[in-house]
């Protein structure tokens, strides 16, 4: 039997007619928001031009969830995540040139080239980064936890990863440990309904994926991920239940991805009609009606923050195109720690 | 006789098996509606439909484990893993359980399973989507592992896997899926597994690959030829078991060696060639062994000089079959 009570140990979001944040903060994470779109478009704009290779995958229409959620966080609490991670390092603040000079393979890339568009990752930030084997990520993020309350630190970790990966092994160990150890980690799940071309109902013997974190006894809830308020405001609420060692927090966001799986999906697996209906829930005009009504912005407010954006992601591209592809000497550095005796 | 791409030849020859033999199903992430990430299993979920072009949830310690069952009890199954880098959960599966099936049960039962798996660099794939795994799996004994590098050899191997009794890790790089064409017999026939083929004769020096990397030996060959350097090259196409005789055979007709391979260098597959040549023909050899070969590093970077500095290709291997033909 389904525990329900422990459903609601996490408070819903408030729904009221009101905003959760102040003016100047509502109109940050709009911007958050429009800069993630923005310099994904880019991005996508030079990969058509074969300016990037590899295999590329693109958050647009999930924005709100990345930046609701890190909303909700300490900078020092740790992230992991999936590798549709180009919006959690821009939500995290990592700089836009040196992210899209990694996708482009360059040496002044966040990770020197070495990783690309999956890997994005910046220890200095606790951004662990952009994993590229599903769900590999998961006990990692445990770890992390572990170690938080090992070391009696405030910290909670937070594991983020798309529905497909719920149903493979690695989440149930992971969920199993962290529960029994009762660890501060926030296990967040994007529900985008699909995991690559496979609908959710075609992989999941459960619809909703906080069953199975019911399953393990975690306090569980359902939020709209395309709301971006809603989603700190659930995001807060688990980091402080997991912070003051409540355990494990679980967060299924629902969604909607706009472009393919990777760039090269022929999304045979849905309607265009489907694609088109779901863009009608665009967070970031949702959340500008929202501030409009609510907070006093103004069209120029967004004019402005438009035309900014626009300027940070030109600026990203420009530094990706003049910067230099690294050494190939760079191949055999960080294999080992230096200077290092084995004995 | 057909012109095909080296996918479209693993392509039809799932077609054509599937219409054969109802015991044969395809299972994996993607292969059914999609038709696979690379398009491999295209057009068998409209042919044969959902029940044998099965779309797995994300697990591929369960897709293997569920195909092991089923081939145990006379099912053909052809799992595929996405990508040869998301293996490794089912190594558990593979090694401990596939390849001991008969070992374990006198024999009492077998294991006909197909694992396709796309491996190697060459894309831009990056750290997880570019590994080489042949090593890993060579040293299961009881497990085939192939790895063929033509069109032609694609088919009669994939033939000869799915009507092996016992189970066969079937690697394709993916480099190979549409930049080679080849001409592929029409009809039916299979290729031994364990049978290694000499590419191109040549009397001077026995270079031996497999893979993406046979193709840019037989350019660094190609190369040589031109400098009157007589280069004979071997498609091992079985890495286990490896057919010893076909390599001992050349080596003992040229007397030097270079083995190649995209894999990194230490305990790969080319120390247990080196290894039987010294044990076999020691004796025949008028220059030391040599090895161009992936260097030993974690992964390969996504960046182009990264990638580019990582892999074998035909000007370093024609670099180093002229430095043996010097020796």
């Amino acid at each position: 039997m389904i525990n329900t009570a422990t459903v609601a140990n996490i408070q819903p979001a408030t729904r009221d007619a009101t905003l959760s944040v102040t003016r100047e903060q509502g109109l940050e994470l709009w911007r958050q928001m429009v800069l993630i779109r923005r310099f994904e478009e880019r991005a996508e704009q030079a990969y058509t031009e074969g300016k990037i290779g590899g295999f590329m995958h693109l958050y647009i229409g999930e924005e709100a969830i990345a930046v609701g959620a890190l909303a909700g966080l300490n900078p020092d609490d740790d992230v992991v995540t999936h590798y549709r991670d180009h919006g959690y390092a821009l939500a995290r603040d990592l700089a836009p040139n040196a992210l899209m000079a990694e996708l482009y393979g360059k040496a002044t890339g966040v990770c020197k080239g070495k990783g690309g568009s999956m890997h994005f990752a910046d220890p200095r930030k606790h951004f662990w980064g952009g994993y590229a084997i599903v769900g590999g990520h998961i006990p990692l993020a445990v770890g992390l936890a572990f170690a938080a309350q090992y070391q009696n630190q405030p910290r909670v970790a937070v594991a983020i990863f798309g529905d497909g990966a719920t149903n493979i092994g690695m989440f149930h160990e992971s969920l199993n440990m962290a529960k029994v150890w009762n660890v501060p980690l926030i296990i967040l799940v994007e529900n985008n309904q699909y995991g690559m071309g496979t609908a959710v109902q075609r992989a999941s013997a459960v619809p909703d994926m906080i069953t199975k974190a019911l399953a393990y006894n975690i306090p569980a809830i359902q939020v709209d991920g395309n709301d971006v308020l809603a989603m700190r405001e659930v995001m807060l609420n688990a980091a402080q239940n997991a912070r003051r060692g409540e355990g494990p927090q679980f967060i299924e966001a629902h969604t909607y991805r706009w472009r393919g799986h990777s760039m090269g999906d022929p999304q045979r697996y849905r309607s265009k009609d489907e694609v088109e209906k779901m863009k009608t829930r665009d967070p970031i005009a949702r959340f500008e009606n929202r501030l409009l009504e609510y907070a006093r912005a103004t069209q120029d407010d967004f004019a402005r923050g438009r035309a900014e954006v626009e300027r940070v992601a030109a600026e990203a591209i420009e530094f990706a195109e003049t910067s230099p592809f690294p050494d190939p000497a760079e191949l055999y550095t960080d294999v080992f720690a230096p200077e290092v005796t084995n004995g | 006789m057909a012109i095909k791409t080296f996918l479209e030849s693993i392509r039809d020859t799932m077609h054509d098996e599937m219409a054969r033999d109802e015991r044969v199903f395809v299972l994996g992430e993607d292969v059914g509606v999609t038709g696979g990430v690379f398009r491999a299993t295209e057009g068998l979920y409209e042919k044969f439909g959902a029940d044998r072009a099965i779309d797995t949830p994300l697990a591929e310690l369960s897709i293997i484990g569920i195909a092991i069952g089923a081939a145990a009890v006379g099912m053909r199954p052809i799992a595929e893993i996405q990508f040869a880098d998301f293996i490794h959960p089912a190594f558990d599966q593979i090694v401990n359980e596939a390849a001991k099936m008969r070992y374990r049960s006198n024999a009492g039962w077998e294991c006909p399973l197909v694992i396709r798996t796309p491996y190697g660099g060459g894309v831009h794939g990056g750290l997880y989507h570019s590994q080489s795994i042949e090593a890993f799996f060579c040293h299961s004994p009881g497990l085939y592992v192939v790895a063929p590098s033509t069109p032609r050899d694609a088919k009669g191997l994939l033939l000869s896997a799915i009507r092996n009794p016992d189970p066969v890790l079937f690697l394709e790089h993916k480099k190979l899926y549409r930049s080679i064409k080849g001409e592929v017999p029409d009809g039916e026939y299979t290729i031994p597994l364990g049978r290694a083929d000499v590419k191109r004769a040549g009397s001077d020096i026995t270079a031996i690959a497999y893979g993406a990397m046979l193709h840019e030996t037989l350019n660094a060959a190609e190369q040589l030829a031109r400098e009157g350097i007589e280069v004979e090259v071997v498609d091992l196409r079985t890495l286990f078991p490896l057919d010893r005789e076909t390599i001992l055979t050349s080596v003992r007709k040229t007397s030097k060696v270079c083995i190649i391979h995209e894999d990194t260098k230490t305990m790969g597959l080319g120390a247990e060639v080196a290894a039987i040549i010294s044990e076999e023909a020691f004796g025949d050899l008028d220059a030391p062994i040599r090895r161009v070969t992936g260097p030993d590093l974690p992964g390969i970077p996504f960046n182009e000089t990264g990638e580019h500095a990582f892999l074998p290709n035909a000007e370093k291997i024609a670099t180093a079959l002229r430095e043996l033909a010097r020796y």
